[in-house]
């Protein structure tokens, strides 16, 4: 098919006519020749109209990351990656949106529905003219959701954005943020995770397309939960979200991230970055749910999970608490940490990671106690089951200076079956005397006598396994908003279906 | 009806029922006593359909469904009811949310619609209020941290809301202290009625002085020994198993 001549002419812009690569157009798709190239991170930085800082940003991070290796201590295997051989870009084209969901691609509108995702949601994430309008006063008395849509990589619909902007607050794509909000990008961009932090940092650094950016001014309660929904959509197409959420002082912000895809047969590499900043005495709440493709019972397909995310307590009295529910993905690496530079600064962990059939999972925090008095929690709760591999993987660190820092830990592992594992590995690196880290693990099965109780109540034995595993991960789903934590409990019981009898 | 015929089942190759004979019609509430290791606990979990027992021989069967081929919650919803000897601890499940989900399977299963969140409140607190039974034992989670008496009297609850139709109650005055055992008796008495029937299968005959049953049952060494009437527990009180095995 022929190239789109405003994309030739936006490459040779920038390529100064020497870009080779031809273009595939396909099914209302814009993609990037398959590789990794210098030329692919200026075709992104071209595509995206984005200033000459930012491609050199971008182009830095691709030297630092071409000298890198892909980490191996992860308690987790997979067969070689061919970075070469996935897609960096993929849109959706340009179009007006549809005037109803009428209008809608069904294949899209059923799979939304098995997610569960209320009509007006639908609406809004498939980008239904006027979908996004904030209802008359009074009208819903629910929370309003904000929804920051992204497909593939383009975020192609956002919503409340004119409500939140009344309060001074920003919440676009990182994308728009570049456009009109440069200078806070600028200032903030790999302020927390720079570009050579780690190999899928450099990577996700190089070729982001798009996700989501928030700025919380100065003493601003966020009226809504902020809301993303990421997907995957393309065939073998890369996923590479950057997100930056900055709080001002005094500034409090709710950030829910939900993640689903469709089936895929191939593997799927998804690295996302996520930048997290606040000020004295702002909070910053981020919590996800993330259910992509796990692959088949077999282990084939599935999406591969490389995600750096991380946040900094700048200030004093400053806290970030994470929460996360890991069900799908075939592979996922993942440690959302705090780094606790302000005096009496808090960081908060809490996770449920299921690994059901072949999936693998090492996910865990790391806690940097820099500043006087600073604390922290993490609450891990890994449950194991087919022949899942759960590693909790954490580190506390405490400076010299951080005295009267506190860490508590919390690992539980919940086994279902007897081909899988369950693995718990905490570092901890103490250089203060005053400071006081405790550390408390178990190891548990469903116990048959459970299962059997629930079921004289009339309880199937699924709904058992629902049951029980939702009363393990109690601790940790109380720390979602009220939406999250009702789907999440869904989500938990459809990852375990067929994991026992 | 609960019929049971030359039940035999054994448990990693040890013959426990060596050939059960049991009749318990309609409205009768029957006592199954014997001592220790005569297969009482045995013949509750295999009529309830616990894993780890195989059915050697015979039939069991309630209002003429063949109890033996079905799944453990089939059976719980054709409204058979065990109350366990060592109720088992849920943690973090709530009491609420876990009777509820109970309740609703079984209504479910039955064509009933389901009760919301205050329907269910609203019957489970009058339930309780019969019982005397504190109300924050239906926030705390399923049996977790609660004293044997609570235990015992968190199953009675879960009879008291399931309305079974017929209840196996497996030595559920064990652990429990004279109050305590009013309470349980009450509420198996409050349910008491044509259409319930119940096994109540202890060891002493005290817990036969509140729940006076219709006819007793002796089991040892995993056969029906000797049947009669509620005498018979007195009887056994005074004299002891041993009498009954020289007879």
């Amino acid at each position: 098919m022929p190239a789109v001549s405003e994309t030739i002419d936006a490459v040779a812009s920038v390529t100064q006519g020497t870009y080779k690569y031809g273009f595939e157009t396909e099914i209302d798709m814009e993609f990037a020749p398959k590789g990794l190239n210098e030329d692919i991170v200026r075709f992104i930085s071209a595509k995206k109209n984005e200033p000459a800082w930012l491609l050199e940003w971008r182009l830095k991070a691709f030297a630092l990351w071409k000298t890198m290796e892909e980490p191996r201590w992860p308690a987790v295997s997979y067969p070689p990656i061919d970075y070469q051989d996935a897609y960096y870009y993929a849109a959706p084209k340009k179009k007006v949106g549809p005037k109803s969901l009428d209008e809608v691609d069904p294949e899209l509108l059923r799979t939304y529905e098995k997610l569960g995702i209320p009509l007006k949601e639908q609406a809004i994430l498939a980008g239904v003219e006027g979908a996004g309008e904030v209802p008359a006063e009074g009208g819903e008395a629910r929370m309003p959701v904000a929804v920051d849509a992204v497909f593939d990589s383009v975020s192609v619909a956002t919503s409340y954005k004119e409500r939140l902007a009344k309060e001074g607050i920003i919440f676009c794509s990182i994308s728009e943020a570049v456009q009109e909000h440069p200078e806070l990008v600028r200032q903030y961009l790999g302020s927390v995770v720079p570009q050579g932090d780690n190999f899928f940092a450099a990577l996700n650094s190089a070729v982001f397309t798009d996700g989501s950016f928030v700025y919380i001014p100065k003493g601003v309660r966020c009226p809504m939960e902020l809301s993303t929904y990421f997907r995957i959509n393309a065939k073998s197409t890369g996923q590479f979200e950057r997100t930056l959420i900055i709080a001002e002082a005094g500034s409090h912000v709710s950030y829910l991230e939900g993640c689903t895809a469709p089936m895929r047969d191939e593997n799927q590499l998804h690295a996302a970055v996520v930048e997290l900043v606040a000020m004295d005495d702002a909070t910053i709440k981020y919590s996800t749910v993330q259910n992509w493709y796990p692959g088949d019972a077999e282990g084939r397909g599935g999406i591969y999970n490389f995600v750096t995310k991380r946040g900094a307590c700048r200030g004093a009295r400053s806290k970030i608490s994470w929460t996360q529910v890991e069900t799908g993905s075939s592979i996922t690496w993942k440690y959302p940490s705090c780094i606790l530079q302000g005096d009496d600064s808090v960081g908060e962990f809490y996770s449920v990671a299921i690994t059901n059939n072949r999936q693998q999972a090492d996910t865990g925090t790391k806690m940097f106690h820099i500043g006087r008095n600073t604390r922290s929690t993490i609450i891990s709760k890994g449950i194991s089951a087919g022949h899942g591999q759960n590693t909790y993987r954490g580190l506390v660190k405490i400076s010299p200076k951080a005295s009267g820092a506190r860490n508590f830990t919390q690992c539980d592992s919940l086994l279902i079956g007897d081909q899988c594992g369950a693995h718990t590995v905490p570092y901890i690196e103490n250089r203060c005397m005053t400071a006081k880290v405790e550390h408390e693990a178990t190891t548990s099965r469903i116990a048959e006598d459970q299962l059997f109780y629930c079921r004289q109540r009339g309880l199937s034995e699924e709904d058992a396994v629902g049951l029980i595993v939702n009363g393990f991960c109690r601790e940790v789903l109380k720390e979602l908003p009220m939406e999250f934590a009702v789907e999440a409990q869904k989500l938990l019981q459809i990852s375990l279906e067929g994991s026992v009898g | 009806m609960l019929k049971i015929e030359g039940l035999t089942a054994e448990i990693d190759g040890k013959e426990i029922l060596k050939g059960i004979d049991l009749e318990v019609p309609q409205g009768e509430v029957h006592a199954i006593m014997g001592p220790n290791g005569s297969g009482k606990s045995t013949l509750s979990y295999v009529l309830a359909g616990r894993e780890g027992y195989e059915i050697t021989g015979g039939t069991a069967s309630f209002n003429g469904h063949d109890l033996l081929a079905m799944e453990p919650e089939e059976r719980a919803a054709t409204g058979l009811f065990l109350a366990f000897q060592y109720p088992v601890e849920l943690p973090g499940v709530g009491n609420a949310n876990f009777l509820r989900t109970a309740l609703n399977a079984q209504r479910r299963s039955k064509g009933e619609p389901e009760l919301d969140a205050m329907q269910f409140l609203k019957t489970a607190r009058a339930r309780m209020k019969e019982l005397s039974m504190p109300e924050d034992m239906l926030k705390r989670g399923v049996n977790v941290g609660f004293s044997g008496g609570e235990k015992k009297r968190n199953e009675v609850l879960q009879m008291a809301l399931l309305q079974p139709r017929v209840a196996i109650l497996d030595e559920t005055d064990s652990g429990l202290d004279i109050d305590a055992l009013k309470i349980v008796a009450d509420g198996v008495n409050a349910m008491r009625g044509p259409d319930f029937s119940a096994v109540v299968i202890t060891h002493y005959q005290r817990l036969l002085d509140y729940i006076v049953p219709d006819r007793v049952h002796v089991l040892m060494g995993g056969r029906i020994v000797q049947t009669g009437g509620p005498e018979l527990a007195k009887q056994l009180e005074a004299s002891g198993y041993g009498s009954v095995q020289a007879a």
